[in-house]
């Protein structure tokens, strides 16, 4: 019947109890008073209706205790109670309480960032309205890199107009590169990263712009007026936010391009299609200008509400093979296939085992973090037994002094989880600024509503694991020995340590297993680092430069010359080349065979092109292992010629020189001048496709990087090549000094970014453990001062203590790593699929990792030993 | 069995307002001895307990308090029975009327077989 005004009137009672109790006992004088007059009325004597009056009354205190409970809030006065004693206790105890929130907090704010990056990569759906029935199609086993993955102009409106699964079926152009535009305003022209869309690409994703509207069906016909819709971003960085520029006209690469829209903050291009690239503008794509280009268009669609993946895949399957690759040859088809995913899976399927991964140990980092405040709490237990026998003597209930056991913990969870979440935080927002670790989603990584109420979790359980654990062992010790005893060689002290050495065992075994896991996963890392690449990446820097050749080949043989010339003649480049396409970037597919062979149907696969210039090779350091690089004398009208890779040469001409043989390329002869060895040109971990070289003077190259190896360090060149390319050209975009090195590191982003997680964790792991070893060792040298000084008195030498601390230390960290050995065995196969040149039970990795855990746990003991060996026998005897 | 009866959980609130009802305003030792005597010395009671009792009630709502002095001049608390108390007295010793009626009938009830 408790009403809120009684509610009220309880918790006003907490304020003002002081007033009330002076007042309770003015009442309870009163009223004994009363009956003592009454009994004396009676006929005793005073002594005699003192007593009796007493004895009606019952027990003082305990009508005193009655009544503050009937008009307080008793739980939250004990909890008070509880939380100042706590405090008080903790403030006595600096270097323990600091250290058990400093724990805690790395703990607990691994946990959360951790638990972010999951949420956000693997739980949350992707930031699109319905993002459910999102999905992408692509080829089923593209094996030449975009050109094997998109489909043509005529396919992709072939399959829209035919299906009936899908809402609306778009895509993008999937082979702009990043600043191929430059703005033109005032000044020097900036580099821009365009992208083509298709007309409905923003209707299908569910993206509705902040300012202005959407592109119109009209502004996907040839001839339209150039319109583009600008990032959030791009729009914050160059126009300071200003929404009047929605309208106006922009000169981007000499088109002049009317901003119609700006799209929303939370729509990151790059994050869910391309990770680790952004994009600045978005323009229409205008389907007549790609009709001939091949495979361009990467697709992407919505399903119409109800339909599956698997319905959508069944009719992809009847479909696609039946699609033109242009509608005006029908009699060519290419026999397309697709596989229908779900978007979400797409972007953040490859991951999930990584992240898994990366889940558990960070859970892992909680247990050891649990285990070693539990031995830090069951320490400071060891030692506050006489206070607790003491309290539990003064009639302090059990219960009480479990719930004061398990304030505490939850006092220094509660402050370990703040600690976390200001670590999380921290971390959260510099992984969110890391645009070059090509993961997906990465920016929109934030701690969000889920993620607090993850913390508020982990920091219960924790409380209660590492509150728990002491507090029920201290209930089950025997109160009335503590009181008697001093605590040394007790039972209950005896206990206590067999139950400490456990949990150290307990915490080497998990850092066992972290240091395992993350050294497989270091030493893949290192054997991808150590991959032949088949370029040189050091020394060699690369810059987009802005060419206008007109489409003639022999403009651009004379454009490129000259260009070449100047640069070699800056000093320290060492020599210089140009290509339209760099390895680990961008890269499209054509095809090549033998002349006046006929293949079998799979025979033949997807080629990457490469167009370039003499020079190239030897810039950016691929080697040539037969034959010879291009010469400016390979013209436009000289013999065409083509440089492969050796896969090509084996599978074309096995068993022969591939060196002068005629290929077919494009429908023309071409004669082979040179083999190159293979290249990764897109993925480190897989082995090199097939790939073609041609000289820039018989193609028509895609842009052009300027490669430089150079003497001097690359980046002092860059304003000397930014000079000498202006002078060519005035108009050449401030665009970026690229090292090679860069391609190759974002190659490896991924990996690295799991590695340099997984090893910090693996290093906390391991510091924890050895926190435990010390604790526990010192804590036991600690507790045998008199033994060890009786030792050492009757003639036991300095080394004998020492070594036998060591052995004690060196037991418990063996026992702890063979268990650990044991569940890495079991654990790491099922990492195996994240390793790469490592067998999952790599011999090398795991004796090192045992070779780092026992030298640690040696220093962790050898310090408290050296103090057993240093305690001065006539002065540990005299204490007590 | 004890020789005096033990008070159950909430009676004891019930029997200070209706004390507080009959006699009117009353300080805490009147209102025990009051209940004390109009059981007949049955009740097993703590004097002391009362005050639980009379602080509940109060934040209740249900009785109001005063400092006052005595007949012999002594200084005392005094309850009074407030309206709303006596609206809750109403329906307790209705609920409490209710109870015993059944309770004596379920346990006078003739020893019958069958039905």
């Amino acid at each position: 019947m408790t009403t809120f005004k009684e509610a009220l009137k309880r918790m006003q009672s907490l304020f003002h109890k002081r007033e009330q109790d002076v007042e309770l006992d003015a009442e309870m004088e009163s009223h004994l008073e009363f009956a003592v007059e009454e009994n004396v009325r009676a006929g005793m004597t005073p002594e005699e209706a003192r007593r009796k009056a007493m004895v009606r009354f019952g027990g003082v205190q305990q009508a005193r205790e009655r009544q503050r409970e009937a008009r307080g809030l008793p739980w939250l006065e004990i909890l008070m109670q509880d939380l100042k004693f706590t405090f008080r206790t903790l403030r006595r105890d600096r270097a323990f309480a600091a250290i058990a929130i400093l724990i805690l907090g790395l703990g607990i704010g691994a946990n959360i960032a951790v638990f972010s990056v999951v949420d956000t990569v693997l739980l949350r759906p992707l930031p699109f309205p319905d993002s459910g029935q999102l999905v992408r199609i692509v080829t089923k086993d593209p094996k030449a890199g975009e050109s094997s993955k998109t489909y043509t102009a005529d396919a992709t409106e072939e399959f829209q107009q035919r299906n009936h699964s899908f809402e609306d079926v778009t895509g993008y152009f999937a082979f702009s590169s990043a600043e191929n535009l430059k703005m033109v305003s005032t000044g020097q022209p900036l580099p821009v990263t365009g992208l083509m869309v298709m007309g409905n690409f923003f209707h299908t994703l569910g993206v509705k712009p902040v300012l202005g509207r959407l592109f119109t069906p009209e502004e996907t016909l040839k001839n339209s007026r150039a319109v583009t819709l600008l990032s959030y971003a791009f729009w914050k960085r160059h126009f300071g936010g200003d929404p009047a520029i929605v309208g106006q006209a922009i000169n981007f690469s000499g088109t002049p391009t009317t901003v119609i829209g700006v799209l929303p903050e939370t729509f990151d291009f790059g994050g869910v299609f391309s990770p680790g690239s952004k994009v600045d503008i978005f323009t229409p794509v205008v389907m007549d200008d790609i009709r001939n280009e091949g495979n361009t268009l990467a697709l992407a669609g919505r399903l119409k509400p109800g339909i599956t993946v698997a319905q959508a895949q069944a009719e992809a399957d009847l479909l696609f093979p039946q699609l033109d690759f242009i509608v005006t040859r029908p009699a060519y088809k290419p026999n397309y296939n697709a596989r229908i995913s779900t978007l979400k899976d797409y972007v953040t399927g490859r991951l999930r085992r990584s992240l898994i991964v990366l889940w558990c140990a960070v859970g892992v980092i909680l247990l050891i973090v649990c285990v070693n405040l539990c031995n830090l709490l069951l320490a400071r237990a060891a030692a506050r037994s006489k206070e607790f026998a003491l309290r539990s003597a003064l009639g302090a209930g059990s219960m009480r002094l479990l719930r004061q056991l398990l304030t505490e913990a939850m006092v220094l969870a509660g402050a370990g989880a703040a600690l976390g979440l200001a670590i999380a935080y921290a971390l959260t927002a510099w992984l969110a600024s890391q645009g070059a670790i090509a993961l997906p989603l990465l920016s929109s990584i934030h701690v969000d509503r889920t993620a607090l109420l993850w913390t508020v979790g982990i920091a219960l359980l924790t409380a209660i694991l590492f509150g728990l654990t002491p507090a029920w062992k201290i209930s089950h010790d025997h109160l009335v020995d503590a009181l008697k005893d001093s605590g040394q060689g007790s039972s209950a002290g005896r206990s206590h340590e067999r139950m400490r050495s456990m949990l150290v065992i307990s915490e080497v075994a998990l850092a066992c297993v972290l240091l395992v896991g993350a050294g497989l996963l270091l030493r893949s890392f290192l054997r991808v680092l150590d991959v032949d690449l088949g370029f040189e990446p050091s020394r060699a820097a690369s810059i987009q430069v802005d060419i206008d050749d007109h489409d003639n080949a022999d403009t651009r043989s004379a454009l490129w010359q000259d260009l070449l010339h100047r640069v070699q003649a800056i000093p320290g480049v060492q020599t210089a080349g140009l290509s339209d396409n760099l390895p680990l970037s961008r890269n499209r597919s054509w095809g090549i065979s033998a002349k006046g062979k006929t293949y079998q149907k799979g025979e033949l696969q997807g080629t990457f092109v490469y167009i370039i210039s003499p020079g190239y090779l030897k810039s950016i350091g691929m080697r040539l292992m037969k034959g010879r690089d291009f010469t400016w004398d390979d013209g436009p009208k000289s013999q065409p010629v083509v440089i492969i890779n050796q896969t090509v040469a084996q599978r074309l001409w096995p068993g022969q020189d591939a060196v002068g043989q005629i290929s077919n390329v494009n429908g023309h002869d071409t004669l082979v001048v040179g083999v190159i060895a293979d290249v990764k040109e897109s993925d480190l971990e897989a082995n090199g496709g097939w790939e073609m070289y041609l000289p820039g003077t018989q193609n028509y190259p895609d842009g052009a990087n300027l490669v430089m190896r150079t003497t001097l360090p690359p980046d002092a060149l860059a304003s000397a090549v930014m000079g000498t390319l202006r002078q060519i050209n005035p108009a050449q975009p401030a665009t970026e000094f690229r090292m090679i090195q860069q391609l190759v590191d974002h190659a490896v982003s991924p990996r690295r970014f799991f590695v340099v997680l997984v090893s910090v964790f693996a290093v906390l792991g391991l510091v924890l453990a050895a926190l435990g070893i010390y604790g526990v060792i010192s804590y036991s040298v600690t507790q045998k001062t008199q033994e060890i000084g009786i030792r050492m008195a009757l003639g036991a030498t300095q080394g004998r203590v020492q070594i036998d601390v060591l052995t004690r230390t060196l037991r418990m960290v063996l026992v702890g790593a063979a268990v650990g050995v044991v569940v890495s065995l079991g654990i790491s196969r099922l990492i195996a699929t994240l390793l790469f040149g490592t067998s999952a039970n790599d011999p090398a990795t795991f004796a090192g990792m045992m070779l780092v855990l026992g030298a640690v746990a040696f220093i962790a003991g050898y310090i408290p030993a050296r103090r057993a060996s240093q305690i001065d026998p006539s002065i540990a005897l005299r204490n007590n | 069995m004890s020789s005096k009866l033990d008070l159950l959980q909430g009676t004891l609130d019930v029997m200070v307002l209706q004390t507080l009802a009959t006699i009117g305003s009353m300080h805490g030792y009147g209102v025990a001895r009051r209940i004390e005597q109009v059981s007949g010395d049955e009740v097993l009671l703590n004097q002391g307990t009362i005050y639980a009792s009379l602080v509940r009630l109060q934040q209740r709502g249900w009785i109001s308090a005063e400092w006052g002095t005595s007949d012999n001049n002594r200084k005392a608390k005094y309850y009074a029975i407030t309206a709303s108390g006596r609206k809750q007295l109403a329906k307790d010793s209705a609920y409490w009327h209710r109870l015993s009626n059944v309770m004596s009938r379920v346990l006078t009830m003739p020893a019958e077989g069958g039905l």
